[in-house]
């Protein structure tokens, strides 16, 4: 556990960067601080390893003030990781992943091995290992980014805006990968970024800062999207938080409906049995083909070929209630198609079913907020913060 | 082109021993000059206001004649090899200097920020990565200086036969040897090209991770163009 004690950052020309800050990070997880430029982010992230050192208040990692250990020592049992990868261009992709275990001592053979082990850890073909950075491209920098800083298998790692300079679906991509990294690792890392959507996305935490180094919230995300604690903190989310909140909502309890769905070979029997305008065409396998008008479904064999799209569809309990409602608002019949994990159509459900679902959601979620309260006699703490994550479904 | 390499006898050297000499002449100091620039740029990055005073210092320098130099110095180390190579090795530090300093400082933020975090101290972070990554243009600056030094030399002919291949020109006069002159010019362009392929070459085995066709980067073209060869041909 890192723990941040009224830590505030004065230099010397006044400006002040971190304001009598205090967080505590939980271990094994991701925390994410976030705010616009200015907010004293990396000015904190960078406090945590020290490359900056607080004017007032203390840091204590694992209970111990970090300002009473060897400052590379300190250093080395951190990853760090930074925006546009900062490898060492003059060093080998291998090279550059075994910087820390090499001055750590271990020998040639044993940092290597290491390695090459971190290399396909993070997605990287073992071709890469004897080129040089600028043969790579930003995504593979910033993966083998990643590998240096895990390479000696520190408990803490910290990434100052890692993800900021890929285009959006390489970053995408390594977000995804951080996440499975994560859960396989269980690192307590310190996610620095100045993007709210990626802050909700990765943190398990995220502390919400504002100009001047204060903190404005330091909640789970599906709290922060629920309850923003002031103005500033539903202005950073933006306007669709309503929305995107519905990402920790899961969608296994909606109550899906067969009755619209035929295979292409349905009788005219089955066909008048449907109470719906539209009716879901699917093979043979059940997999969905299209939407059909059951006037003319009714009148003869269905034309497969005049169908209309039915849209990606999404699978109850995996996906959340933002992609079902998703998929119902892009549907052209206005119902979302749910499938099982390969592909087959296990039902179909209206957008006024959601909406249904969406309500009973928020009732249930307020409803635990308050009994947590109850039970803890505090708003939030790191375990409350654990269970509520362990009912969240990703986004 | 009679008698081209019959070198007269009271330079008390052969051909090749005068391009031995001119190379020791050109090159110590250039190589001294080095050892003096990397310490002195690294204070001037580490100390910002000390870069200016410092190229101040190092232009002036380059500014007095190498005349000038050899009757002031003559007084301390006569006419012998060291004269010469002295104001040389001041000269090649206006070249040196300011080639270390915009290459170090060249090197990211991110690469410095990721070693720091990484637990590199000072003078590790300068050894093994400033360094290393300013190679190319610390090689840049290292062939103008050498350029430089190789044609300068020649003017120790002045001081009484210090200028190794310089003296052919002095000879050329007093014995009316034209050819003399011609193998004098000719010989220090082919040293001067021999040895910024050298440089070139060290570049190359020395970063195998430059991309390839950049020539010596962007850096190293700027280090070049900040000093014309005019500025050295006036000499």
């Amino acid at each position: 556990m890192i723990r941040i004690d009224s830590v505030t950052k004065r230099y010397p020309d006044g400006t002040v960067a971190v304001d009598r800050l205090s967080l505590e990070i939980p271990d094994r997880s991701i925390t994410v601080l976030v705010g616009p430029s200015g907010c004293g982010k990396t000015t904190t992230l960078r406090m945590i390893n020290r490359m900056v050192e607080p004017t007032e208040g203390t840091i204590l990692l694992d209970g111990q003030d970090i300002q009473r250990r060897p400052v590379t020592a300190l250093r080395r049992s951190m990853g760090y990781v930074i925006q546009n990868a900062g490898l060492f261009q003059h060093r080998t992709i291998v090279d550059n992943i075994a910087t820390v275990p090499r001055m750590l001592g271990w020998g040639k053979q044993k940092s290597r091995a290491r390695a090459a082990e971190l290399m396909e850890r993070v997605g990287l073909d073992s071709a890469l290992a004897k080129r040089y950075p600028y043969q790579l491209s930003g995504g593979q920098q910033q993966r083998v980014g990643v590998a240096r800083a895990l390479a000696a298998d520190p408990p803490v790692l910290l990434m100052d805006e890692p993800f900021s300079a890929v285009d959006p679906v390489v970053r995408k991509g390594l977000q995804d990968e951080l996440l499975r990294l994560q859960d396989e690792l269980g690192k307590t890392i310190v996610f620095v970024t100045h993007d709210i959507d990626e802050a909700i996305k990765l943190g398990t935490t995220v502390a919400v800062l504002r100009e001047g180094g204060r903190l404005a919230q330091y909640a789970p995300p599906a709290e922060l999207l629920s309850a923003p604690a002031d103005g500033f903190v539903e202005d950073f989310l933006g306007a669709d938080r309503g929305i995107r909140r519905l990402s920790f909502f899961s969608s296994a309890a909606l109550e899906l409906t067969v009755d619209p769905v035929i295979t292409a070979d349905a009788d005219a029997g089955r066909i008048a049995a449907s109470g719906t305008p539209h009716l879901l065409v699917t093979d043979a396998d059940g997999r969905p083909l299209g939407w059909a008008e059951r006037r003319e479904a009714a009148a003869g064999p269905v034309d497969t070929e005049r169908l209309l799209p039915h849209g990606r569809p999404f699978v109850p309990g995996t996906d959340s209630l933002r992609a079902a409602l998703d998929c119902a608002v892009l549907s052209p019949t206005g119902w979302a198609v749910a499938v099982d994990g390969t592909g087959r159509v296990t039902g179909v459900v209206s957008q006024a079913t959601i909406a249904e679902a969406i309500r009973t959601a928020h009732t249930q979620s307020r409803a635990e907020a308050a009994r947590q309260a109850g039970e803890t006699g505090e708003p939030r703490d790191a375990d409350a913060a654990d269970r509520a994550d362990k009912a969240e479904v990703a986004p | 082109m009679n008698g081209f390499f019959d070198i007269p006898s009271d330079l008390q050297h052969s051909w090749p021993g005068l391009i031995g000499l001119h190379v020791r002449e050109a090159l110590l100091p250039v190589a001294a000059g080095l050892l003096l620039a990397l310490p002195l740029a690294q204070l001037c990055v580490r100390l910002r206001w000390l870069y200016a005073p410092v190229l101040g210092v190092t232009t002036v320098l380059y500014a007095i004649p190498s005349l000038a130099f050899f009757v002031v110095l003559i007084d301390y180390t006569g006419q012998t090899e060291l004269t010469v190579m002295i104001p040389l090795a001041v000269y090649s530090l206006v070249v040196l200097v300011p080639a270390i300093v915009d290459a170090v400082r060249s090197v990211p933020q991110e690469t410095l920020a990721a070693a720091t975090a990484m637990g590199f101290g000072p003078v590790r972070r300068y050894l093994q990565v400033q360094l290393p990554i300013a190679a190319p243009a610390v090689i840049a600056g290292l062939r103008v200086a050498t350029a430089s030094s190789i044609s300068l030399v020649s003017v120790g002919a002045l001081i009484g036969n210090q200028g190794a291949l310089g003296n052919l020109l002095a000879a050329a006069q007093k014995y009316d040897r034209p050819e003399l002159a011609v193998n004098s010019v000719l010989t220090t362009a082919a040293l001067a090209i021999l040895c910024d392929a050298l440089l070139v070459l060290l570049r190359r085995v020395l970063t195998p991770w430059m991309p390839r066709g950049s020539g010596g980067g962007p850096r190293a073209a700027a280090a070049a163009s900040q000093r014309p060869e005019a500025e050295v041909a006036a000499r």
